[in-house]
């Protein structure tokens, strides 16, 4: 349990790596990275594909990327309708890792462009529930 | 090129907005026109594949239930899923078990009611239509993952709005002229307008992508007969479409997973590698082509994975309407996705279906010119899975 609050909201609320979501309450967005091979995983897992090791320690991803690309939503899914418009997007780390989330609020559309300098951090709902988004560099 | 396994006959249901019967009645329509198209009874049918995605489906297991209302038992029949191209996966499974001298005559059968249930569980299911642990807590939705792809083509590759635009205006063209399709409506760049106030193609859903960049949901049903070279010959088959190369693949669901947007959906151009080399063909060897437009975008990307264009330039395609009728590659003139509507499991069915009338010659309003080879590119997913299959005379 406890991956129910990850997110606007969770479809999964069993996972070997619900500690991701304590992570986020700590302000920390981790990955997995396997004890044998080395292998770096965002998002994370609990096991490794390249080695078939399940052993995993976690690592903080990078703060700084670049916006590969983005798109602004007017529309949503059952559940998620009092949210639009909202801008989700991918972040180029440039060392193998990206990441998916919500562009924050207070980047204005005009602003976002492919390309640029972004950050990542964490957050919280009113509701409790725990995420991560992209922000102004 | 082997020519192995043929596809004996081909039937599809109208596609339409809220079918009034059940997913019974909606098989047995592209069936029995598959089954007339070949002459043959259901004693000459060894196996059938039923295709379909199911989380619209309110019967579970429908393939036996489906099998027992077309006359197909007591043969045995199984049910395959690879989302919307379900019914190529369908195809291939039965390209293999004719191959393999298993089997003789296969149907496969796509099909798919969206509205079996409401249009709130269906936009709730299309939202888990992706990776549900660590991208739909977003938020996401199918045409803002091909938005994300639109945007990077947009920035890097030089592609325009109106390049997406003139996609669904060349599916419309022929939307007009396909009695199946469910969208029969002409498209004009007036429809795009954002300043019109009519224009209901130009109300934005996920940015850069509009209401008319959008394939709709329908239902609908697709059959295609496969037979091995040794039946064709047997049941006297006058125009047997032979299978010449099939390529298939799968990827990363989560897009933190994934190449570049801008180097387009990766599996179809691992499926098309893979198909061409089968077929011992190329992409200047295919002479019309159906594929998977959900999403303008996705057509763009689809001229570029097959090789009709370098990666980043296949908007010059329809800028230059190449892909027209008359156009060096003839692409989707039976309307795509776009217009035809697009029910899931019976998708890649009616591609098929398009390709192999088209090799016979019966395409009607829609027919090409002599073409002697045909590509179905179906993709699964937000490219979760890819399929290419390459068609010949």
């Amino acid at each position: 349990m406890g991956f129910e609050k990850f997110g606007r909201k969770s479809f999964t609320a069993m996972t070997k790596t619900a500690k991701f979501v304590d992570f986020l309450a700590e302000g920390k967005i981790n990955g997995t990275v396997c004890k044998k091979c080395g292998t770096k995983y965002f998002p994370p897992r609990a096991d490794c594909a390249n080695c078939f090791s399940n052993e995993m320690d976690w690592f903080e991803m990078p703060k700084k990327g670049r916006l590969e690309t983005f798109t602004t939503a007017m529309y949503a899914p059952f559940g998620f309708e009092a949210d639009p418009p909202y801008t989700m997007g991918v972040v180029d780390f440039g060392n193998g890792l990206k990441l998916f989330a919500r562009l924050a609020k207070d980047i204005k559309p005009e602003d976002v462009k492919v390309g640029m300098d972004v950050t990542v951090r964490t957050l919280k709902y009113d509701d409790g529930q725990l995420s991560f988004e992209i922000a102004k560099a | 090129m082997a020519k192995d396994v043929a596809v004996i006959g081909v039937g599809q249901s109208h596609f339409v907005r809220g079918y009034e019967g059940s997913i019974r009645e909606l098989a047995f329509e592209a069936f029995r026109e598959a089954m007339q198209d070949a002459g043959i009874t259901q004693k000459q049918v060894d196996a059938s594949i039923f295709c379909s995605a199911p989380e619209y489906d309110k019967q579970r297991s429908p393939a036996g239930v489906l099998a027992e209302y077309l006359g197909l038992i007591p043969q045995p029949t199984f049910y395959v899923e690879t989302v919307c191209s379900s019914s190529s996966t369908g195809v291939k499974i039965g390209y293999g078990l004719i191959k393999s001298g298993l089997h003789d005559v296969i149907v496969v059968l796509g099909f798919q009611k969206m509205s079996e249930i409401t249009s709130a569980e269906s936009q709730e299911r299309m939202g888990r239509g992706a990776d549900i642990q660590w991208e739909a807590p977003f938020g996401t939705m199918m045409p803002a993952y091909y938005a994300l792809y639109a945007q990077a083509y947009m920035a890097k590759n030089g592609l325009t709005h109106d390049d997406l635009m003139n996609v669904r205006v060349k599916a419309a063209t022929y939307g007009q002229i396909n009695e199946r399709a469910v969208y029969r409506k002409g498209v004009k760049p007036e429809d795009f307008d954002p300043k019109n106030p009519e224009a209901k193609l130009a109300a934005p859903v996920a940015l850069p992508l509009r209401v008319g960049d959008c394939c709709a949901n329908a239902d609908g049903s697709s059959c295609i007969i496969l037979a091995s070279k040794k039946k064709v010959k047997e049941l006297g088959i006058k125009k047997p479409v032979y299978i010449l190369g099939l390529g298939a693949a799968s990827e990363a669901v989560n897009m933190a997973a994934r190449p570049d947007c801008a180097q387009g959906i990766k599996v179809a151009k691992v499926a098309a590698d893979v198909a061409y080399k089968m077929a011992g063909a190329g992409p200047q060897d295919i002479d019309v082509a159906e594929v998977h437009d959900c999403f303008t975008i996705a057509e763009i990307m689809a001229y570029e994975a097959l090789g009709f264009a370098p990666v980043g330039e296949g908007k010059q395609l329809i800028r230059e309407k190449a892909t027209y009728r008359e156009g060096k590659i003839p692409v989707n003139v039976d309307g795509g996705l776009l217009s035809k509507g697009h029910p899931i499991g019976a998708t890649g069915g009616s591609q098929i279906r398009t390709i192999v009338l088209q090799l016979r010659g019966e395409a009607g309003p829609m027919q090409v010119k002599d073409p002697e080879i045909g590509l179905v590119h179906n993709i699964g997913g937000v490219g979760l899975y890819g399929n290419v299959t390459i068609f010949g005379r």
